[in-house]
């Protein structure tokens, strides 16, 4: 960084630093130190006795068994589906990678309530296929391998656009070296393309690891009833049995959830990286004939999109549609009556969508314009200052969203100072909340953006003797306005209908969308909240349609659905 | 009056010096390139000039004014300075007109002085008619000229131009070059050109700062660069220059006596110039050729002809020096056989003084 920077850049720049001490830095620093010294001296003996007890060991056992299953079969769906799409002739390959990649665009707390919903016992999709599960016992996805199964299918996509984008960028050479040396299809893949692929592998790893330990919606509807606690379940039925008394305790355990983050990404990361495999080169995209086993392989790849998601959303949308649970779909019992709830009778579910659009409006517009001054510095200044506002945002979206909830809540549960009043319990917190969550990934395509113009576009104004603000007015943000966008997109799509920042947040007088299918299908409302959950998935798609008819203006490939 | 004064400038990267001690005086109006090899520090003395860097020790002076120093910058859009940039860094999204008139939108010119300005400044490089055009539109050599009239159109007192013609094609260099020169007098600002191309730097500077591993080696008009090199890296550098060895050096008048390869030879050499046991001596190939038949010269043995049309270019091992491989340009009709030993004479050369 230049030793001395004009004065607009300083003021700038300070209010970055602010912006991110305030919403990621200091809330965390203050969650680390409840949970390390609650009473203002270091006391580890405290966090001992914590850490030991039956019922912390046995959830943090329970997570790790979770995020590391699932996070397996996150990597083998994820693969196939990979190297299907990019290496094979397999057909209708846009349509196909559309439907794996949308259940990630699903709110899980929804996907969960759907797969419930098909595996009841009386489930109108089971029941339409003349198929029933016995009635009484216990539900068959209220039980680890549910949670495994469907955390592992939610995480697939995830693992399949880190591999897939790996498997694109190898470079063609390599691929025909081996065929020259009389390597045929099958060896091929698994001696040559699965190997160089490794790192994006491991990446995608990381993020199923990560998410899975994360995961909510998923973790919440199907360990509760299923009496399988795991680290996030735990804080969340703490806080709410003993409400911020349990904040010191709660502390620790956020940070031992932390902990296995980044010890989990640390080690994927090591996995990946060993023995230094990156390849970069223009991939040519190389065809392997599936022959006659073509329409086998398609047949399997679709019947997997129908199990995996027709199937469960389908169950959700007959819910939705009749009156009381367990009916059987028909003319006779077809009703919108759930739909008219949720969107005019209720108050509370029209508030809670109403006050969801406004938060995530909100927080895109902000975001937009902080992303692009700060990427301004990340990219084009550097500097150790800068380096840290970049941790502090990646670390704030990486760590489970229930974490920097409890951060949140144990820095912001005091009145303010000057203005003397505490946010918590409205709808600020749940702002800030957001602000802090989704910085770094509204930033993301923003660097890409800027690390694809030419500095000397910006050299050129200020030797035109313009000031840093009218640059970026006049030549940056027109540039690089369209990475903004897509940022804005990607931060909109996630926090309309995200659970698990707001889970601990909410109030009575503060209510996201997100958890209200949590809260109704604890309540027995099963049918309301199938009927919230399709709209959730309405606006999903809405959205996605939106952004893909403007895909054009956007940098190619911020759009994950897209083949 | 612009003129540009560099004092001891250094400036470094991660502990590495990348320019070390530069001094030089620019005058008002005079037209330098910088040249050197690539990674020698042209570039960063170019953005030390802009003020996108600031020096580690040293300053500069533009005018009256001291614009860069340890302490204190002048940032880039306070010095009044235009850049020529080597991909032109046209704004895409700008039209060619605005992409002129920027500079004037900035200081708060009327948008009719503007349109102005920018027209006029169009017409002096021959693009008036593409005004409202979108630099995507444009060629190579269109978007150099409207780069150039941006720079025109700000009246900077000091132009920079990074590398210029390095993206263009051969046969639009010689165009470009033309354009600059008279360029250079239509505006008779101050022009820094930045060049790794020694016959570019050599047609159009009016003095040519040779750069090495961050040192100013040489700075001087082109003509004594290529006849009185200060030293064996501006030999070598300059006009595919060679370098040999001589013995018994021998100041007379404003000359030298020189032993080559045992026969003497009366050269050029500074009048300071002292006895000495050896010296290396600058010679340029045109200065070297094949004996007449009787003429007195030293001994060869050709290793390769290659045949340039309308010459033949001889490289070839000296015989009393096998080490020593020199190029010479013989006449395109004799024909000289590879291995066949043949006598050399050099008419000019230039005694390069002993280093300070």
């Amino acid at each position: 960084m230049p030793a001395l920077l004009p004065k607009a850049e300083w003021v700038v720049l300070g209010l970055l630093v602010i912006f991110v001490a305030g919403l990621s830095f200091a809330p965390l620093l203050r969650l680390a130190i409840t949970a390390i010294a609650p009473a203002g001296v270091i006391d580890l003996g405290h966090v001992a006795e914590l850490l030991w007890k039956k019922k912390v060991l046995t959830a943090s056992t329970n997570t790790l068994v979770v995020a590391l299953v699932s996070t397996i079969l996150a990597m083998v769906l994820g693969t196939i589906a990979a190297a299907l799409t990019v290496l094979t002739d397999m057909r209708f390959k846009t349509a196909w990678v559309f439907a794996f990649v949308l259940p990630l665009m699903i709110p899980p707390q929804v996907t969960a309530l759907a797969w419930v919903q098909a595996f009841s016992p009386s489930s109108p999709v089971l029941g339409l296929l003349g198929l029933s599960l016995h009635d009484g016992g216990r539900h068959p996805l209220y039980s680890p391998g549910g949670i495994i199964l469907l955390l592992g299918f939610y995480h697939a996509p995830l693992v399949f656009l880190t591999v897939r984008a790996a498997l694109r960028r190898l470079p063609a050479e390599l691929v025909e070296a081996a065929r020259a040396a009389g390597a045929t299809s099958w060896p091929l893949i698994f001696t040559i393309i699965l190997p160089l692929a490794r790192a994006g592998l491991f990446a995608g790893a990381a993020l199923a690891f990560v998410s899975s330990i994360s995961n909510f919606g998923i973790q919440a509807m199907l360990g509760i009833p299923a009496r399988y606690p795991t680290l996030i379940t735990l804080i969340y039925q703490q806080m709410n049995s003993y409400g911020p008394s349990a904040l010191a305790d709660m502390a620790v355990l956020a940070l031992l959830l932390s902990t296995l983050t980044i010890v989990g990404v640390a080690v994927s990361g090591w996995l990946g990286q060993r023995g230094d495999v990156r390849v970069d080169g223009i991939g040519r995209s190389l065809e392997i004939r599936l022959g006659r086993w073509r329409p086998v392989v398609e047949a399997a790849s679709w019947l997997f999109i129908v199990l995996t998601m027709a199937l469960p959303l389908s169950a959700l949308v007959a819910t939705s549609l009749v009156n009381g649970f367990g009916q059987e779909l028909s003319w006779k019992t077809l009703t919108l009556v759930n739909y008219a709830n949720a969107l005019v009778h209720q108050a509370s579910i029209r508030n809670a969508f109403l006050t969801s659009l406004l938060l995530t409006s909100v927080t895109v517009a902000i975001l937009m314009v902080v992303s692009l001054f700060m990427a301004y510095f990340i990219v084009w200044k550097r500097g150790p200052l800068v380096r840290l506002l970049h941790l502090f945002s990646e670390l704030a979206y990486a760590l489970p969203g229930i974490i920097l909830a409890v951060a949140m809540i144990l820095f912001f549960l005091k009145p303010l100072p000057f203005l003397g009043f505490s946010i918590y319990g409205t709808v600020w917190i749940i702002l800030a909340a957001y602000l802090s969550s989704f910085l770094a990934l509204a930033l993301r395509p923003v660097l890409g953006g800027f690390a694809q113009i030419d500095r000397a576009m910006e050299e050129a104004a200020q030797v035109a003797g313009a000031g840093f603000l009218a640059r970026m007015h006049d030549v940056i943000i027109p540039l690089v306005a369209p990475a903004a966008v897509a940022g804005g997109v990607m931060v909109f799509m996630s926090a309309l209908n995200e659970i698990q920042v707001s889970i601990l947040l909410v109030s009575s007088n503060a209510r996201t969308i997100g958890p209200m299918v949590v809260f109704l299908e604890e309540g027995g409302s099963s049918t309301l909240a199938a009927a919230v959950g399709c709209l959730m998935i309405v606006a999903v798609l809405i959205l996605m349609l939106v952004a893909t008819r403007f895909s054009r203006y956007l940098p190619k490939g911020v759009l994950p659905w897209q083949n | 009056m612009t003129d540009i004064v560099i004092n001891d400038l250094s400036k470094m990267y991660g502990g590495k010096r990348v320019l070390d001690c530069v001094a030089m005086h620019i005058a008002d109006g005079e037209f330098i390139a910088v040249l050197g090899p690539s990674g020698c520090g042209k570039t960063t003395l170019l953005r030390l000039l802009a003020g996108f860097e600031t020096p580690d020790e040293g300053t500069i002076q533009l005018g009256d004014r001291i614009v860069s120093s340890r302490e204190a910058n002048v940032p880039p859009e306070k010095r009044n300075i235009g850049i020529v940039f080597q991909n032109y860094a046209l704004w895409p999204h700008m039209s060619v007109a605005d992409n002129v008139g920027y500079a004037l939108k900035i200081a708060g010119a009327s948008s009719q002085e503007r349109q102005q300005r920018s027209r006029d400044a169009l017409a002096v490089v021959g693009m008036e008619n593409l005004a409202e055009r979108a630099p995507s539109d444009l060629s190579g050599g269109q978007r150099q000229r409207v780069a150039l009239a941006r720079c025109l159109a700000a009246k900077p007192s000091v132009m920079l131009l990074d590398e210029p013609l390095a993206n263009l094609d051969v046969h639009l260099r010689a165009a470009m070059e033309n354009e600059f020169v008279r360029f250079h007098r239509h505006t008779g600002a101050t022009m820094v050109y930045i060049t790794h191309d020694q016959s570019e730097a050599m047609a159009l500077a009016d003095r040519i700062a040779v750069i090495d591993r961050g040192r100013l080696v040489q700075f001087d008009r082109p003509r004594d660069l290529y006849r009185e090199p200060q030293s064996e890296m501006v030999a070598r550098f300059i006009g595919n220059g060679q370098v040999l060895t001589v013995q018994d050096v021998r100041p007379d008048a404003e000359a030298a006596i020189v032993s080559i390869f045992g026969k003497d030879h009366r050269v050029r050499a500074r009048r300071s110039e002292q006895v000495r046991s050896s010296a290396r001596l600058s010679v340029h190939t045109s200065a070297m050729r094949l004996a007449q038949p009787g003429e007195d010269g030293f001994a060869g043995k050709v290793e390769r002809v290659i045949y340039r049309g309308n010459h033949s270019q001889v490289d070839f091992l000296v015989t009393a020096e096998p080490d020593l491989q020199l190029t010479l340009h013989a006449p395109a009709d004799v024909a000289i056989p590879s291995d066949d030993t043949i006598q050399v004479c050099i008419s000019d050369g230039w005694v390069i003084p002993a280093a300070a």
